[in-house]
Formats: C-alpha cells, sequence, structure tokens
C-alpha cells in the first residue's frame, strides 16, 4: 500500500504548494525549512511541544457525544472533537506553541502574525507572552470591528495589533503587511503563519502540529467507541483544523473527509468564500493552490459571517486531497451555519465559533440520511464567545 | 539582438548608465501610461519598468500598492497593459519595456496566449516577482522560445549557489534589490552594495540594476557609480500621487530629468 508523504522536499502537494515569494523571502524561508526539519526529528523539542499541549493547552481535548442534537436529527450519531476547550478557546494555539518553541530555539525573539478572525492572533500573543517575546499582529480594519473582543484580548496579552487598511481589509490583506514586515525585519522576527497556506515549510509545519487533532481522535475513538468515525467533518478557510484533523486518517480510505466552505449569501450569489468549490489554481500568498480570482487573476473580495472563514486561498493540501478526490468539499450558507449556531447552543449547551458552525451544519444535513450506527466525527474547532456580536445582530430574523 | 542589449551595449560604449523608471500600468488613470512612457523616455528613461497591477502585491510597500488599487479601479488587466505597450510601440522602437508584476495574472491568461501577444505588442523582458528560479523552469522556456527576456532579482540574502543558478536563466539584466524590504523602503547601505556587486559581478555577466532606496539624484548617483543601472519606483509613484492630473506629466518628467543628470554625473566607470 502506498503511504502517503507529501510534500515533497519542495513543499509540492502535486501541483500545489511550492515557494512562491520574491528572491528577499528566499533566504529566510530556506533557514525556516533547514530548522524545521532538524526539530521536527528532535526527541528533546517534540517532548517539549507535548509537555506544552498538555499542560498549557490543556489537552487532550476530548470527544464529546452531542447525544441530544444527535437524537433531534434522527440518524447519524455526531461526536464533537472539542478544541474549543483548549486553552484559549480555538485550534489555533496548537500550532503557536509549536512556531513560538521554534522560533525560540532559533533565537528569534519577536513574532508576528496576521489574523482574521482574530482567534490566530490572540493564540500568537498568548504564547509570545508565555516565552517572553514581543508581538506583533496584523489585522485588516474591517475584522478589527467585527471581531472587537479578540483584538482587546490581543492588547491585554501585550501584543500591538497593527490595522490593516490596504486591499479588502481583511486577512488576505493582513497577510501581504505580515510578509513585509518579515521581509524588513527578518534578522530577529519569526513570522507565526496561523493556517496551511503560505510558502514551504508552513503548510507542512502548520499541519504537523494540528496533527494532533487527528492523532488524539484516533486513540480515543478507538478507546471509547472501539472503531474509527465514519467521516470526519471539518471547516475549511485556510483549512488548518481540517488539516490537523483529516492528516493522520488520510491513508485510511474508508473513512470520508469532507471538508466545509464558507458558501457565504448562496454559491450562485458570488458572495461567499467557497474555494475548492468555485475557485480556479493560481498563486498567491507564497504558494500555488486554488484561488477565488476573476477572469484577469485578480484576487475577488470573499464574503463569509465567519471573519476565519473568508479567505480567497486554501491551503495547497486541500487542494491536492480535492484533486485526488480524497477529500470532499462543500459549502455552507451563513443562514445555515447561524441555524447550526443556534441548535448547538440549544440542544447541548455549547456556544460554537461561527467558523466551526459551518461544519455542524453539514453534520446536521448529513446526519438524516444516514443509520443510526454511523458516526460522523465534527471538529468543534472554537468556541463562539467571539462571534456573540454578530449572531445577535442577525439574530432577529432567525426563528427557532 | 534584443532591444535590452543593444541599449545596454550602446550605453557602455558612451561610458553611461542606464536609468530605469518604473511606473504602474493605469495609475493615475489609464489614458496616462502611453504619454507618462514617452514622457520617461523623453526625460532620459534608457528602458521603461511597467507595473503589472495586481491585487496583493506582496513584494511591494504602501505606495508602488496604492499605485495598483487606482489602476485596479479602473479595471486595469494585464490584456491592457498590453494594448498600451502596443500603442506606444506605434512611435517609439527602440526603448525596452519590461513588465513587472506577480505570477497569477500571467497565469490566469495562460503562458502561450501571453507569450505569444507580449511578443505582439514588442515587449522585451518580464519580471515575475513571485516566481523563484525553482518554480518557474517551464515559464521561462516560454519566455525564450519568444525570445523575452526573463528578468530575475537577486536580494542581499541571495546565496552563492542561487546566484549561480540565476546566472544561468536570467536574460536582459538581473535586478539587484539593494536592501532588506519592500519597494518604497528607505535605508540604502552603500557600503553593503560595493561588497555584493563586486560578488555579483564574478558571477554574473549581463548588466547588474540596482533598485530599491533610491530617493533622491545623490542615491542614484552612488548606485550609478557602481551598478550598470539605476532603478526607481516608489519615488516616481509618489510624484504621480503628489501631482495634480495637469501637472502629472511635468512633474514626473523634471523628476526624472534630475535623476538622470545626477547619473550621469556619475560617469562612466564600467
Amino acid at each position: 500500500m502506498k503511504v502517503y508523504d507529501l510534500p515533497d522536499r519542495h513543499g509540492h502537494f502535486g501541483p500545489y504548494g511550492g515557494v512562491f515569494v520574491a528572491e528577499t523571502l528566499i533566504a529566510a524561508l530556506e533557514e525556516l525549512r533547514v530548522q524545521y526539519e532538524h526539530y521536527r526529528n528532535d526527541a528533546a523539542f517534540q517532548a517539549e511541544f507535548a509537555y506544552e499541549l498538555r499542560h498549557y493547552v490543556g489537552r487532550p481535548s476530548p470527544i464529546y457525544h452531542a447525544k441530544r442534537w444527535s437524537a433531534h436529527l434522527g440518524g447519524a450519531q455526531i461526536l464533537l472533537k472539542r478544541e474549543d476547550l483548549n486553552h484559549t478557546g480555538a485550534h489555533k494555539i496548537n500550532n503557536t506553541v509549536g512556531q513560538a518553541l521554534l522560533a525560540g530555539r532559533m533565537g528569534k525573539s519577536r513574532v508576528i502574525a496576521e489574523t482574521g478572525a482574530g482567534q490566530h492572533g490572540v493564540a500568537t500573543a498568548t504564547v509570545a507572552a508565555r516565552y517572553g517575546m514581543e508581538c506583533v499582529v496584523y489585522m485588516g480594519s474591517v475584522d478589527m470591528e467585527r471581531q472587537a473582543a479578540n483584538v482587546h484580548r490581543m492588547k491585554l496579552l501585550g501584543a500591538t495589533v497593527v490595522p490593516v487598511e490596504s486591499g479588502s481589509r481583511t486577512l488576505k490583506d493582513a497577510l501581504n503587511e505580515a510578509m513585509r514586515d518579515w521581509v524588513t525585519n527578518v534578522g530577529d522576527t519569526f513570522y507565526i503563519i496561523g493556517t496551511v497556506a503560505g510558502p514551504h515549510p508552513y503548510p507542512m509545519m502548520v499541519r504537523d502540529f494540528q496533527a494532533i487533532i487527528g492523532r488524539e481522535a484516533m486513540v480515543q475513538m478507538q478507546e471509547e467507541y472501539g472503531r474509527q468515525p465514519d467521516a470526519l467533518i471539518a471547516c475549511v478557510g485556510g483549512g488548518s483544523n481540517a488539516i490537523g484533523l483529516f492528516y493522520p486518517y488520510i491513508d485510511n480510505g474508508n473513512i470520508r473527509m469532507i471538508g466545509v466552505e464558507a458558501a457565504g449569501c448562496g454559491i450562485e450569489s458570488g458572495q461567499h468564500a467557497a474555494t475548492l468549490m468555485t475557485g480556479r489554481p493560481g498563486v498567491l500568498h507564497g504558494n500555488r493552490t486554488y484561488l477565488i480570482q476573476d477572469e484577469n487573476g485578480q484576487i475577488i473580495e470573499t464574503h463569509s459571517i465567519s471573519a476565519g472563514l473568508d479567505y480567497p486561498g486554501v491551503g495547497p493540501e486541500h487542494a491536492w486531497l480535492k484533486d485526488s478526490n480524497r477529500a470532499e468539499y462543500v459549502g455552507i450558507t451563513d443562514d445555515e451555519a447561524l441555524a447550526a449556531f443556534h441548535a448547538l447552543c440549544r440542544y447541548e449547551g455549547i456556544m460554537p465559533a461561527l467558523e466551526s458552525s459551518h461544519a455542524l451544519a453539514y453534520a446536521a444535513k448529513l446526519a438524516p440520511a444516514l443509520g443510526g450506527d454511523k458516526l460522523l466525527l465534527v471538529n468543534l474547532s472554537g468556541r463562539g464567545d467571539k462571534d456573540m456580536a454578530t449572531v445577535v445582530a442577525r439574530a432577529s430574523g432567525i426563528t427557532f | 539582438m534584443s532591444r535590452i542589449a543593444i541599449v545596454f551595449g550602446e550605453l557602455r560604449l558612451q561610458g553611461r548608465k542606464a536609468l530605469i523608471p518604473f511606473i504602474t500600468a493605469g495609475d493615475p488613470e489609464p489614458a496616462m501610461t502611453v504619454p507618462l512612457m514617452h514622457e520617461l523616455v523623453k526625460a532620459g528613461a534608457d528602458v521603461i519598468e511597467l507595473g503589472v497591477p495586481f491585487s496583493d502585491p506582496m513584494a511591494d510597500g504602501p505606495t508602488i500598492q496604492r499605485s495598483s488599487e487606482r489602476a485596479l479601479k479602473r479595471q486595469v488587466g494585464l490584456k491592457d497593459v498590453l494594448t498600451m505597450v502596443a500603442e506606444f510601440r506605434t512611435t517609439d522602437t527602440r526603448t525596452p519595456v519590461v513588465l513587472m508584476g506577480y505570477a497569477n495574472p500571467v497565469e490566469a491568461m495562460g503562458y502561450e496566449k501571453f507569450t505569444a501577444r507580449a511578443k505582439e505588442c514588442g515587449i522585451d523582458g518580464v519580471l515575475t516577482v513571485d516566481y523563484p528560479p525553482e518554480e518557474c523552469r517551464e515559464w521561462v522556456e516560454y519566455l525564450e522560445r519568444r525570445q523575452i527576456d526573463a528578468i530575475f532579482l537577486l536580494s542581499p540574502t541571495t546565496p552563492q549557489a542561487r546566484i549561480e543558478q540565476v546566472a544561468k536563466m536570467a536574460r536582459g539584466y538581473v535586478y539587484y534589490v539593494s536592501l532588506k524590504g519592500v519597494t518604497g523602503s528607505s535605508n540604502l547601505d552603500l557600503n553593503d552594495v560595493v561588497n555584493k556587486l563586486t560578488r555579483l559581478r564574478s558571477i554574473i555577466s549581463i548588466p547588474i540594476g540596482v533598485g530599491f532606496g533610491i530617493r533622491d539624484g545623490a542615491t542614484a548617483k552612488a548606485v550609478a557609480a557602481l551598478a550598470d543601472a539605476v532603478v526607481v519606483g516608489s519615488r516616481i509613484i509618489e510624484e504621480i500621487e503628489n501631482s495634480p492630473r495637469d501637472e502629472v506629466l511635468t512633474n514626473v518628467y523634471h523628476l526624472v530629468r534630475s535623476l538622470r543628470g545626477a547619473i550621469d554625473e556619475a560617469g562612466g566607470t564600467l
């Protein structure tokens, strides 16, 4: 049997991934690649990472059987991998702990990050405080407005939050700005990318740090249910929580892997962020992947109710998993995600992030068509406190 | 012989250095690009670098990004840029034009269609900022088939082995990015430029242009004493940005004229 071993040594997942950056960044990426390849196989580094995940992040995160909601939906059993219970409330911290430890090993005293929903920014500010590093977070001014609570959290943690006013003033523009900072301050600065996109080695490195989600799930499923789930379901913006869950399962072809993209106001409306469903391959932010672009190759502004999914690209490994038919990618609209948000609040007493609500909504669509013995494992990638303002603003239109 | 090689050959004979101004196509409005190109030539430009607007110009600073945004607001895409160059060529068949931009617009058009059309429109070279040599072998083959020069960047951090790799693939001239940072940054270290250029010259046989951080006559003159060409971008864009629409051509002319004068003062040291 062929064992999945991507990316290749140049960071390619089939035709995707790679290193598409200006010459000014090449040396920094090469330094990072060499250092990461060393520490990836360094027992002391991996032991420290494991210790931090257990004692600081609070891992392992449990798998929770959403019994009432499953019964209400009728059909398959919905299980939740509770990444929302991590320190800082989302899966993002797994990766920032890993990258901050690496930054420390590389002697970098300053970390920078881009953020959309603010979860990655908070997770970066958190580890910067934890390890005593200076921290600058770039955030689109539009996102700063809709995620004000997270802006305050970052500032309380000691980070400088820089509003980005260029372009569409969202995640992609924050990423451009962070890259510019990095290229200018590359000597003392480590760029902590929050998702499985960007130039090699980022997609691989972030995946490796997030793969703890899937590795834990494999053990927990065996221990608690005596078998693995029938399908894995996770939301996909850049795709880090999805890859974290999927990666350890890639060689297990019997298990469906379903990535859920933000269909926004509906695919046909053009107001969405469903990159894999509607995009075409191209080059952006250092890698080749599917992109939402116009016929001139300009990147189009995307829309999603959830800032964390509002991104016109997607991690190159997802592009490859799509093309190779190993994973399926589907869309959930803003309204469907909101309905799932409310359902989980009411049936399970869990307030999910709007990002994760997309995965929940697809599980709710799928479950009724399946038998009661089927198990759907949904990555509950983050908690929804940060989204309360958005949800309340939209709530008047929802009848529950 | 390519237009770029001819121009550098002539300059060498005259003991002069090339001035390569950069403007973004479509900025401040599409109708002004061709007149601006002619004005640059009149003011003493030897080669024109024409920026292709892109929504996410990651390697550029805020000045060039704003110029890209102004052009995109007028819907200026790659095919419009090609048309502008074709129009420029109806009255100027001598000045080389190099397109500078990002990979995605080129990929969206397709290599074959782009290179065929670029040749037809009289484009001499293309610099694709986010195509390092490892990722663009096929692209370079397409350019070579049409005899369009593949221009590459080198940076202060480029190691020896990569310089050798670029030396094999680069045509026309190479563009040495004289400082760490994005376009429009300011702290140019001339000593560093001297050291690096000496090393580059031992490996690279085609002309070397230096850009990033050249903001006035003094820096242009200092760089001209060392390099074969001086590339000026953000400073010209600022002039376009800060001039009333009816004074853009005059102001850009005077700025480029003064840079030309400073560069010629440096004299020939080749």
